[in-house]
């Protein structure tokens, strides 16, 4: 793909700090917080790195559905481990988007409001426990390959976050990886769950690398500015690459009847995801997209007096301090 | 799926290269010295200290069972990464009582935890006490915490070798939760009247199952040297909740005093929902690898 | 002029996170967090900065207690030590070969 930066001609009216702009960009540098920048790019990051928090704060709810209920306890401390990493991931980025100028307050105000997306692949339910692998296997498998080029993305706030949510990640695709194999090892009915549950999220996590390239309006502007450096398509296909061995290895089937290894292209050739699915669920027509929100409001709504409390005291104890001082 | 003569590529190789050379995030796993998960694992307990064991790890495990459901629920993000926390060590304090307790009978600490029933639990009816709003939470917890670091500071002298090592592993982590208790105490009493009058309630709710942590049993005279006699602990306990409730202007409830029970098996009627939901998956494959 | 991110209408302020990885080495800035005073600021950066054993001493302070340099005089600012080499070592040229220099 051919990149062309944003820039008016040289020579035009471009700014002293738009050239500086570019020119950090050109170099593979990076952009820091009190950098000038311009406005669209400003957005396109809090865009970006807002649904990214909010889809790690919305995404620990389908996991935690499955805490109470693991069935050993240390399955039981590695899925609490996990989802707590998630409300990490959570807060690193927003501190990555609070940078450009926005609050986490302000973000959440607009998650809760149902303004602001996240990744929809959090509006499908867990029913089973084998979900617990599938999540970890394929949505964290394809979120960690969404998210290796992230770390090197321009602005340099986001690259932090992502290189510290990359390495805390590395043990989540496996931990789902073991679940699945636990199961594919035990009894007929474990590897019918797991198989049954791969069946259901196995397209559901394609469609986690976005609309396919002819049909991501964003794409090409955000790998010009290089916050993202790689196609929807292209990482989709990488991803379905590394899958197929793991799935051999596991003893699991992916359900792509039309998955076949092309000698010519050295690639996998493979169907298409259910994009009217796909565009349903972003819509907030999924299955657990209302479910999703009411328990993100009702843990905001009823932590406010928490909140306000520790605020008030805060507030008390510096008066104090104040007061004694003077 | 069907191959021509060419070879799929294996897992991340050549067409990974062009990302970064680490693809997947991995932390070099060599410079990792992994502690162990599990402390005491080999030793085979007395009938009675695994006896004994129970009680200690069934109550960490129904405090730790109960606040998994705060995790994606908390007033704060940053406060569900701490229960969280305060949940893992829990956790890791009853696999190590449980494994324990289970060598005297050739169980592991998944049978222990998942494959007894209500009335083979041991816990005492405080850790059972449902989580309620945020102030019943640290109020239970405060209470939980004192309790524990008191036994476990005076446990790490056990003549019982296992014991003293878990109280002493544990004692540092629940020096952190009562550390995070008082905090939260701190700020309820003396944040907003609403906070100062949940906590209030949350602390009369709880506190008539204090009394129960300190009654001895006749177990104590059976382990004499090995097991904390539960009342000798009651003034460090004491000690301590005045200290807090001092500075956080708080007055100990007065009220009634629960019969208790949990050591014999009786429970409060929190504890046998919590266990159903805690088994219920377990018990459907029972024997299975997970 | 205060670090990026500030804002005062948050219920708890921001507040940026340090830690020393090990003994011997500086404290290093590891990112922010909210925190309704420092004492609670100090307890959430162990949680979220020090699951890993990550550290062994944690400083926090608010975010709006931070002082940067302006970002427009970038140039003015930092340019100063170009050109004055004689505080590098390999300005020195004539001593080359002599041991222990």
């Amino acid at each position: 793909m051919t990149i062309s930066l944003p820039t008016r001609p040289i020579g035009g009216d471009i700014s002293a700090e738009e050239q500086q702009f570019n020119d950090l960009i050109a170099q593979d540098s990076r952009i820091e917080p009190r950098d000038w920048m311009p406005e669209a790019y400003r957005k396109t990051l809090i865009r970006q790195i807002a649904q990214h928090a909010h889809s790690e704060i919305i995404g620990m709810q389908p996991e935690s559905n499955w805490i109470l209920r693991a069935p050993s306890l240390k399955r039981k401390a590695i899925l609490i481990a996990k989802v707590q990493d998630e409300a990490g991931h959570g807060l690193y980025l927003y501190s990555a988007a609070q940078t450009l100028g926005v609050g986490r307050d302000e973000m959440t105000e607009q998650l809760i409001a149902g303004t602001a997306r996240y990744s929809s692949i959090f509006n499908y339910a867990t029913p089973t426990w084998a979900d617990m692998g599938s999540i970890g296997w394929l949505v964290d498998g394809a979120a960690i390959c969404n998210q290796v080029p992230l770390c090197r993305a321009s602005y340099g706030p986001y690259g932090r976050a992502m290189v510290r949510i990359c390495k805390e990640e590395s043990f989540h695709q496996r931990q789902g990886f073991e679940i699945l194999l636990e199961l594919m090892n035990g009894t007929p009915e474990q590897r019918q769950m797991a198989q049954e549950s791969v069946n259901r999220w196995y397209w559901p996590a394609l469609m986690m690398f976005g609309p396919p390239d002819d049909d991501s309006p964003n794409s090409a502007r955000s790998m010009a500015w290089k916050i993202k450096r790689f196609s929807n398509d292209e990482l989709r296909r990488r991803f379905v690459g590394m899958l197929v061995p793991q799935a051999e290895v596991l003893g699991l089937t992916l359900p792509d009847p039309d998955l076949t290894w092309n000698e010519e292209k050295q690639a996998y050739d493979m169907g298409q995801p259910d994009w009217d699915e796909f565009h349903e669920v972003l819509a907030g027509r999924g299955q657990m997209n209302a479910q999703r929100m009411q328990r993100r409001r009702d843990a905001h709504d009823e932590g406010a007096w928490v909140r306000e409390a520790a605020a008030a005291y805060a507030a008390r104890q510096s008066a104090t301090t104040e007061r004694v001082v003077a | 799926m069907s191959t021509t003569t060419g070879t799929p590529p294996a897992a991340g190789d050549t067409t990974a290269a062009t990302l970064t050379s680490d693809e997947h995030g991995n932390i070099e796993l060599g410079k990792l010295t992994l502690a162990a998960e599990v402390i005491g694992q080999g030793t085979v307990a007395p009938p009675a200290v695994a006896e004994y064991a129970l009680w200690l790890g069934d109550d960490a495990l129904v405090l730790a069972q109960n606040l998994g459901w705060w995790i994606s629920r908390a007033p704060e993000l940053e406060e569900d990464i701490a229960i969280g926390n305060i949940a893992l060590d829990l956790i890791g304090h009853a696999r190590s009582f449980l494994s324990y307790a289970g060598s005297a009978s050739g169980r592991t600490e998944d049978e222990m935890a998942y494959f007894r029933g209500e009335e083979e639990y041991r816990s005492a009816q405080l850790f059972e006490q449902a989580n309620g709003d945020f102030a019943h939470t640290i109020a239970r917890n405060f209470i939980a915490g004192c309790f524990q670091h008191a036994l476990y500071e005076r446990l790490q002298g056990s003549h019982d070798e296992t014991l003293a090592a878990i109280a002493a592993k544990s004692i540092k982590e629940v020096d952190y939760h009562v550390d995070h208790a008082t905090q939260w105490v701190l700020r309820l009493a003396g944040g907003t009247a609403k906070s100062r009058r949940r906590l209030i309630v949350g602390f009369a709710d709880v506190w008539p199952y204090v009394d129960e942590l300190f009654r001895d049993e006749p177990l104590n005279d059976e382990l004499a040297g090995v097991a904390v006699r539960q009342s000798t602990l009651r003034p460090a306990f004491d000690t301590r909740v005045a200290a807090v409730f001092a500075e956080a202007e708080l007055e100990v409830p007065v009220g009634f005093t629960a019969t208790g029970g949990g050591r014999v098996g009786k429970h409060h009627e929190t504890l046998g929902p919590l266990l159903a939901e805690m088994q219920v998956l377990a018990r459907q494959f029972p024997g299975a690898a997970w | 002029m205060s670090t990026p991110g500030v804002t005062s209408n948050e219920v708890w302020p921001l507040w940026e996170v340090f830690v020393r990885g090990s003994r011997g080495m500086s404290h290093v800035h590891v990112g922010s967090l909210h925190a309704p005073d420092a004492t609670m600021a100090v307890r959430n950066a162990r949680d979220l900065y020090t699951r890993r054993n990550e550290g062994v001493s944690i400083w926090v302070t608010p975010a709006d207690a931070i002082t940067t340099s302006d970002p427009d005089a970038k140039g003015a600012f930092f340019e100063s030590p170009a050109g004055k080499n004689y505080r590098h070592a390999i300005y020195y040229t004539r001593s080359e070969g002599v041991k222990h220099l």
